[in-house]
């Protein structure tokens, strides 16, 4: 049986009629049309589907629909905001070269931003394990550890 | 996500089930004594929508306990610490009370899964989805917690050597909630660790996992604990390797005894993730990091 659920997307609030058999990450897809979360294995483990849930990384393909009900939710397409054009991540990892197919890149930019957030200054160690739960199949993630450093160093210019 | 059985998710659909999310405590209990072994309980998800999804549970009712008020905190409680069972497992690796107090708990709590994983999977759903890989369980074994379950006529307290009963099984039966979980204070002088063995460093299934705490008087050992995980049914504590240990000097020769004491405790099976000769012979290896750490920890404190 359908039900009504709000929810709060890159801070504009949407109303969806969905079955409880399905996720958030089926719900930003294909209800709100924002394409740019991606489906890597619909288990938790590639984390192409990483969104922020009220602050927080998660992957979105382990959580259903109805649990979103009342949620702040921000996706790839919300990372930009305030900071546009783009955001300090997005723009290193342009600099950086760290984008090859780019299907990682989404999940990898929310989890990276996600962590600037709580700490500004990480070492490459903490980074890698950050990432974990991240896989790039082309990069072997040299290139986006050097992005995620040029971006915490941008971001602590900016502030500073 | 998944673990000992080792099923890729084809991404099929969820099957179709009746949704809830009870406000109390009362209402989830009676949902779930009515509906029996068609619901489940949903807490972090991390574990149940990847088995839904590969068709290993099939419920016809899904009760969402995260509405249920206060079963994620952490407060102090007589002697001890109590854990909402709905606590993330994040938030038990980022509290500062529980590093102090329990350092395996927060030591196992940074090995799991992944950052995205930690921020939804709870200690309850860990616990009670009893894989005999549970990263949080062997050290709440070597703390000997308390877990309080919650049933419609009321609550039981279960020793957690009583909890697990085999690969995926607990006493937690249809009907009934993991509430929250009671672990004693260690006594003055114990150091704890946990040491995880995967074919990788991170978002792993353990090959083998290791929680071990010494009490130390002097030189000689009060009491010591160690569990072990992945190398049973269940989580276990090692107890012929315990008995090898207690009352004695902590030393080279008493270290290397309960290694190979905890090999023999061990009864692994052959997987995908490493043969059962593997597995034990890893179970002496991290056995004796693990003590030899405790004993490098507590001669540096004594200065």
């Amino acid at each position: 049986m359908k039900q009504r659920i709000k929810l709060f997307v890159n801070g504009e609030a949407y109303e969806v009629y969905t079955e409880p058999n399905r996720t958030l990450l089926d719900v930003l897809r294909e209800d709100l049309e924002l394409t740019g979360t991606k489906r890597g294995c619909d288990s938790g483990e590639c984390g192409a589907c990483t969104v922020l849930l009220n602050g927080e990384p998660v992957n979105s393909c382990l959580i259903l629909a109805p649990e979103a009900d009342g949620q702040d939710v921000v996706t790839i397409e919300g990372i930009s905001r305030p900071t546009l054009p783009l955001h300090p991540v997005q723009e290193a990892f342009i600099e950086k070269w760290a984008i090859q197919c780019g299907f990682c890149t989404p999940g990898i930019i929310v989890s990276a931003k996600a962590l600037l957030d709580r700490n500004p200054n990480p070492s490459e160690e903490e980074i890698k394990m950050t990432l974990v739960g991240n896989l790039c199949r082309c990069t072997g993630y040299v290139k986006i550890v050097e992005a995620v450093k040029a971006a915490a160093e941008k971001m602590r210019r900016k502030i500073s | 996500m998944f673990c000992c059985g080792c099923l890729l998710s084809d991404m099929g659909s969820l099957p179709s089930f009746r949704y809830f999310e009870p406000p109390t405590l009362q209402y989830a209990l009676y949902l779930l004594n009515r509906y029996g072994d068609s619901a489940c309980v949903l807490a972090g998800g991390t574990d149940l929508i990847v088995q839904m999804r590969d068709g290993i549970k099939k419920p016809r009712y899904v009760v969402n306990i995260k509405k249920v008020q206060r079963l994620n905190e952490i407060r102090v409680e007589e002697n001890g610490v109590v854990i909402g069972a709905l606590t993330v497992v994040n938030a038990i690796h980022e509290s500062s009370l529980i590093k102090e107090m329990f350092p395996a708990l927060n030591q196992a709590a940074g090995m799991l899964a992944s950052y995205q994983v930690r921020n939804r999977a709870t200690i309850g759903g860990n616990l009670c989805n009893a894989s005999p890989a549970a990263d949080l369980a062997p050290p709440l074994l070597i703390y000997e917690a308390k877990l309080r379950i919650a049933d419609v006529s009321g609550e039981e307290e279960v020793p957690i050597e009583h909890f697990f009963l085999g690969p995926g099984k607990t006493v937690v039966n249809p009907g009934k909630i993991l509430k929250e979980i009671y672990v004693p204070k260690p006594k003055e002088g114990t150091y704890s660790i946990h040491l995880k063995f995967g074919a990788r460093r991170a978002m792993e299934c353990a090959i083998v996992n290791v929680a071990a705490s010494i009490t130390f008087e002097d030189n000689i050992c009060k009491d010591v604990k160690i569990a072990l995980g992945s190398v049973a049914p269940t989580p276990i504590r090692a107890k012929t390797a315990e008995a090898e240990v207690c009352g004695k000097e902590v030393d080279e020769e008493v270290i290397e005894k309960a290694a190979e004491a905890a090999a023999r405790d061990s009864r692994p099976i052959s997987d995908i993730r490493a043969s059962a000769e593997y597995r034990r012979d890893m179970v002496k290896v991290f056995v004796k990091r693990a003590l030899h750490s405790l004993l490098t920890e507590s001669n540096m404190r004594k200065g």
